[in-house]
């Protein structure tokens, strides 16, 4: 996925599938696709425990609604030939996408890889409207986003698009999932406002050991993410599984201190969140930096991330579980890093270190294009939104918990005072299940 | 010199210390309790399974004031903590036989919140 025109290149002279490259590519597929799970307990552990069911379903949605859209219609807008701008209409309910090789792998095969970023980014953008939004609208949303936002970008960068011909490197996707998931985030962010309890009440997270099962879960399967976008079995695989292996180490002991000097403690929500602003760093140069550019780069990541999470905690901008901070700020510091650190040795194009600061002015363009592009269309989609139906849950329901008030569940219920409806009994209670019925009845 | 518990919402529970806070009231216990007070009967599901939730999570607060300050503490628990709708709670005031401080062995009126209103 680094260079489509390698790919279309390698297609003319090597024709045939790769059993090694195609062994990888499934399993790095399976990863990839863990990783929106993981990214469920990471978001789940971080909110209050009356929301921690809605918060991790509004990942684990993602994997239906997101997987399915994009299997017959968004692949193609991603991926087809089409405008600069848009793949076409060619691959269209999986039309063509079959078990001829795309590369050195089945193309049907291509399509479920790529299919499990499209998820884990648009589940990324939850992250900022947990604990207030209605479920329904958020399943709209992110089917909506991931249409006009995400398979767009994905066409810039990967399919063929003009950021891709212009010679932006994005590895595995700092611009097209991260950059992308965290403006779109912030955006939604502010467009639905904060929680009633930000900034008047400490909201603190619900269960940490979650947060750090979570980020373990992530870092796991985010080596098919960087490892697998190498799209075979080969030294570039090798070394983007290392680089990932790497940078987020870096993070991860640089947060620490930080941590340290400022707090007098290393914290477990804070080791957690520097592992995945490590992660996130590092995917777009994974498969273009040595290895010791990659603990450079998770190292000098950690700066921004950190310094914004902070500020932000300060603001009125209820981007609650800090994704533009951690993904938008993370994925721009890469995307940034990657035009200094990238040298041809280790399969890039030369960087600003290696005698080339053009690259870097390329980074910035594909950044800043996403960027303004991913901004402006989340507030368009949620402003629309917003006209035909309401986006937040009231103010009795954020106090009540949209676990019980959107799902009609509990995380954690004790089944104490809990009265059992009989099957007979639930069809005369002809009460939606979910939705409150007088006591009397 | 009573003894006032109040039963509320949890989520009403930082509005109501903090309207205690304002009201100079300090000392208090709270609890986590489950209570009915005739709210409409949520349902649940889990897979087949369909339960009517009759208790819900309540916090019960428990302070022991002296006389002056048993108008302010019972107003202030009531504004903070009403949002108007049926389930919102009670407030009950209760003699005190006795008030003994642990730490110092004080007694009575010297156990509880001040009974004159700093600078009142």
């Amino acid at each position: 996925m680094s260079s489509p025109h390698l790919l279309l290149a390698l297609q003319d002279t090597v024709p045939a599938l790769v059993p090694a490259d195609t062994a990888w590519i499934l399993v790095a597929t399976a990863l990839v696709l863990l990783m929106t799970p993981a990214l469920a307990f990471f978001y789940g552990g971080l909110v209050r425990s009356k929301n921690s069911l809605n918060t991790m379903m509004m990942s684990y949605v993602a994997l239906g609604f997101i997987g399915i859209l994009w299997a017959l219609v968004a692949y193609s807008l991603s991926f087809s030939e089409g405008s600069p701008w848009l793949g076409g209409f060619s691959n269209v309910m999986l039309n063509g996408v079959d078990l001829a090789p795309k590369g050195t792998i089945p193309h049907l095969l291509f399509m479920a890889y790529q299919g499990t970023f499209a998820i884990i980014t648009a589940a990324l953008i939850s992250g900022a409207i947990v604990e207030r939004m209605k479920f329904w609208p958020y399943v709209i949303f992110i089917s909506a986003w991931l249409l006009a936002v995400y398979a767009p970008v994905a066409h810039w960068v990967w399919g063929g698009g003009w950021l891709g011909t212009r010679g932006v490197l994005d590895f595995a996707g700092g611009t097209v999932v991260h950059i992308n998931a965290g403006v779109s985030a912030l955006v939604a962010a502010l467009v639905l406002g904060s929680r009633k309890d930000y900034g008047r009440q400490a909201i603190l997270p619900h269960n940490v050991p979650f947060v750090l099962l979570g980020a373990g879960l992530l870092w796991f399967g985010w080596f098919g993410f960087n490892g697998g976008s190498a799209l075979a079995a080969n030294a570039t695989a090798a070394l983007a599984f290392t680089n990932t292996f790497l940078a987020p180490m870096a993070t991860l002991v640089v947060w620490c201190i930080l941590d340290t000097v400022r707090t007098g403690h290393v914290t477990a929500v804070g080791g957690a969140t520097g592992i995945v602003v490590g992660l996130v760093a590092i995917t777009p140069a994974a498969g273009f930096v040595s290895p010791l550019g990659a603990l450079a780069l998770g190292g000098l990541a950690t700066f921004p991330s950190y310094f914004i999470i902070l500020f932000r905690a300060r603001t009125r901008v209820d981007d609650s579980l800090d994704v533009f901070a951690g993904h938008g700020i993370g994925g721009l510091t890469g995307a940034l890093l990657t035009g200094v650190f990238a040298a041809k040795e280790w399969g890039g194009t030369d960087g600003l270190l290696a005698g080339n600061p053009a690259q870097l002015g390329k980074q910035a363009l594909g950044a800043g294009a996403s960027f303004v592009y991913a901004g402006l269309m989340t507030f368009l989609i949620l402003k629309v939104l917003g006209l035909v139906m309401t986006l937040r849950a009231d103010q009795k329901s954020e106090g009540l918990g949209l676990d019980v008030t959107q799902h009609g569940e509990e995380a954690y219920s004790t089944g104490e005072g809990s009265i059992l409806v009989l099957p007979d009994e639930s069809a005369k209670v002809a009460a939606p299940v979910g939705v409150p019925f007088p006591a009397t009845r | 010199m009573n003894l006032i518990v109040a039963i509320f919402r949890p989520e009403k529970l930082n509005d109501v210390l903090e309207a205690l806070y304002r009201a100079d009231v300090t000392g208090l216990t709270v609890s986590r309790v489950m209570g009915h007070g005739g709210e409409t009967e949520r349902a649940e599901t889990y897979r087949g399974t369909t339960v009517k939730v009759a208790l819900q999570e309540k916090v019960r607060l428990e302070i022991g004031v002296s006389e002056p300050f048993v108008g302010p503490t019972v107003k202030a628990i009531v504004a903070a903590a009403r949002t108007g709708e049926v389930g919102d709670g009670k407030v009950f005031v209760l003699d005190l036989a006795q008030v003994h401080r642990i730490r110092t062995g004080e007694r009575d009126q010297a156990a509880v919140t001040p009974a004159v209103k700093i600078g009142g």
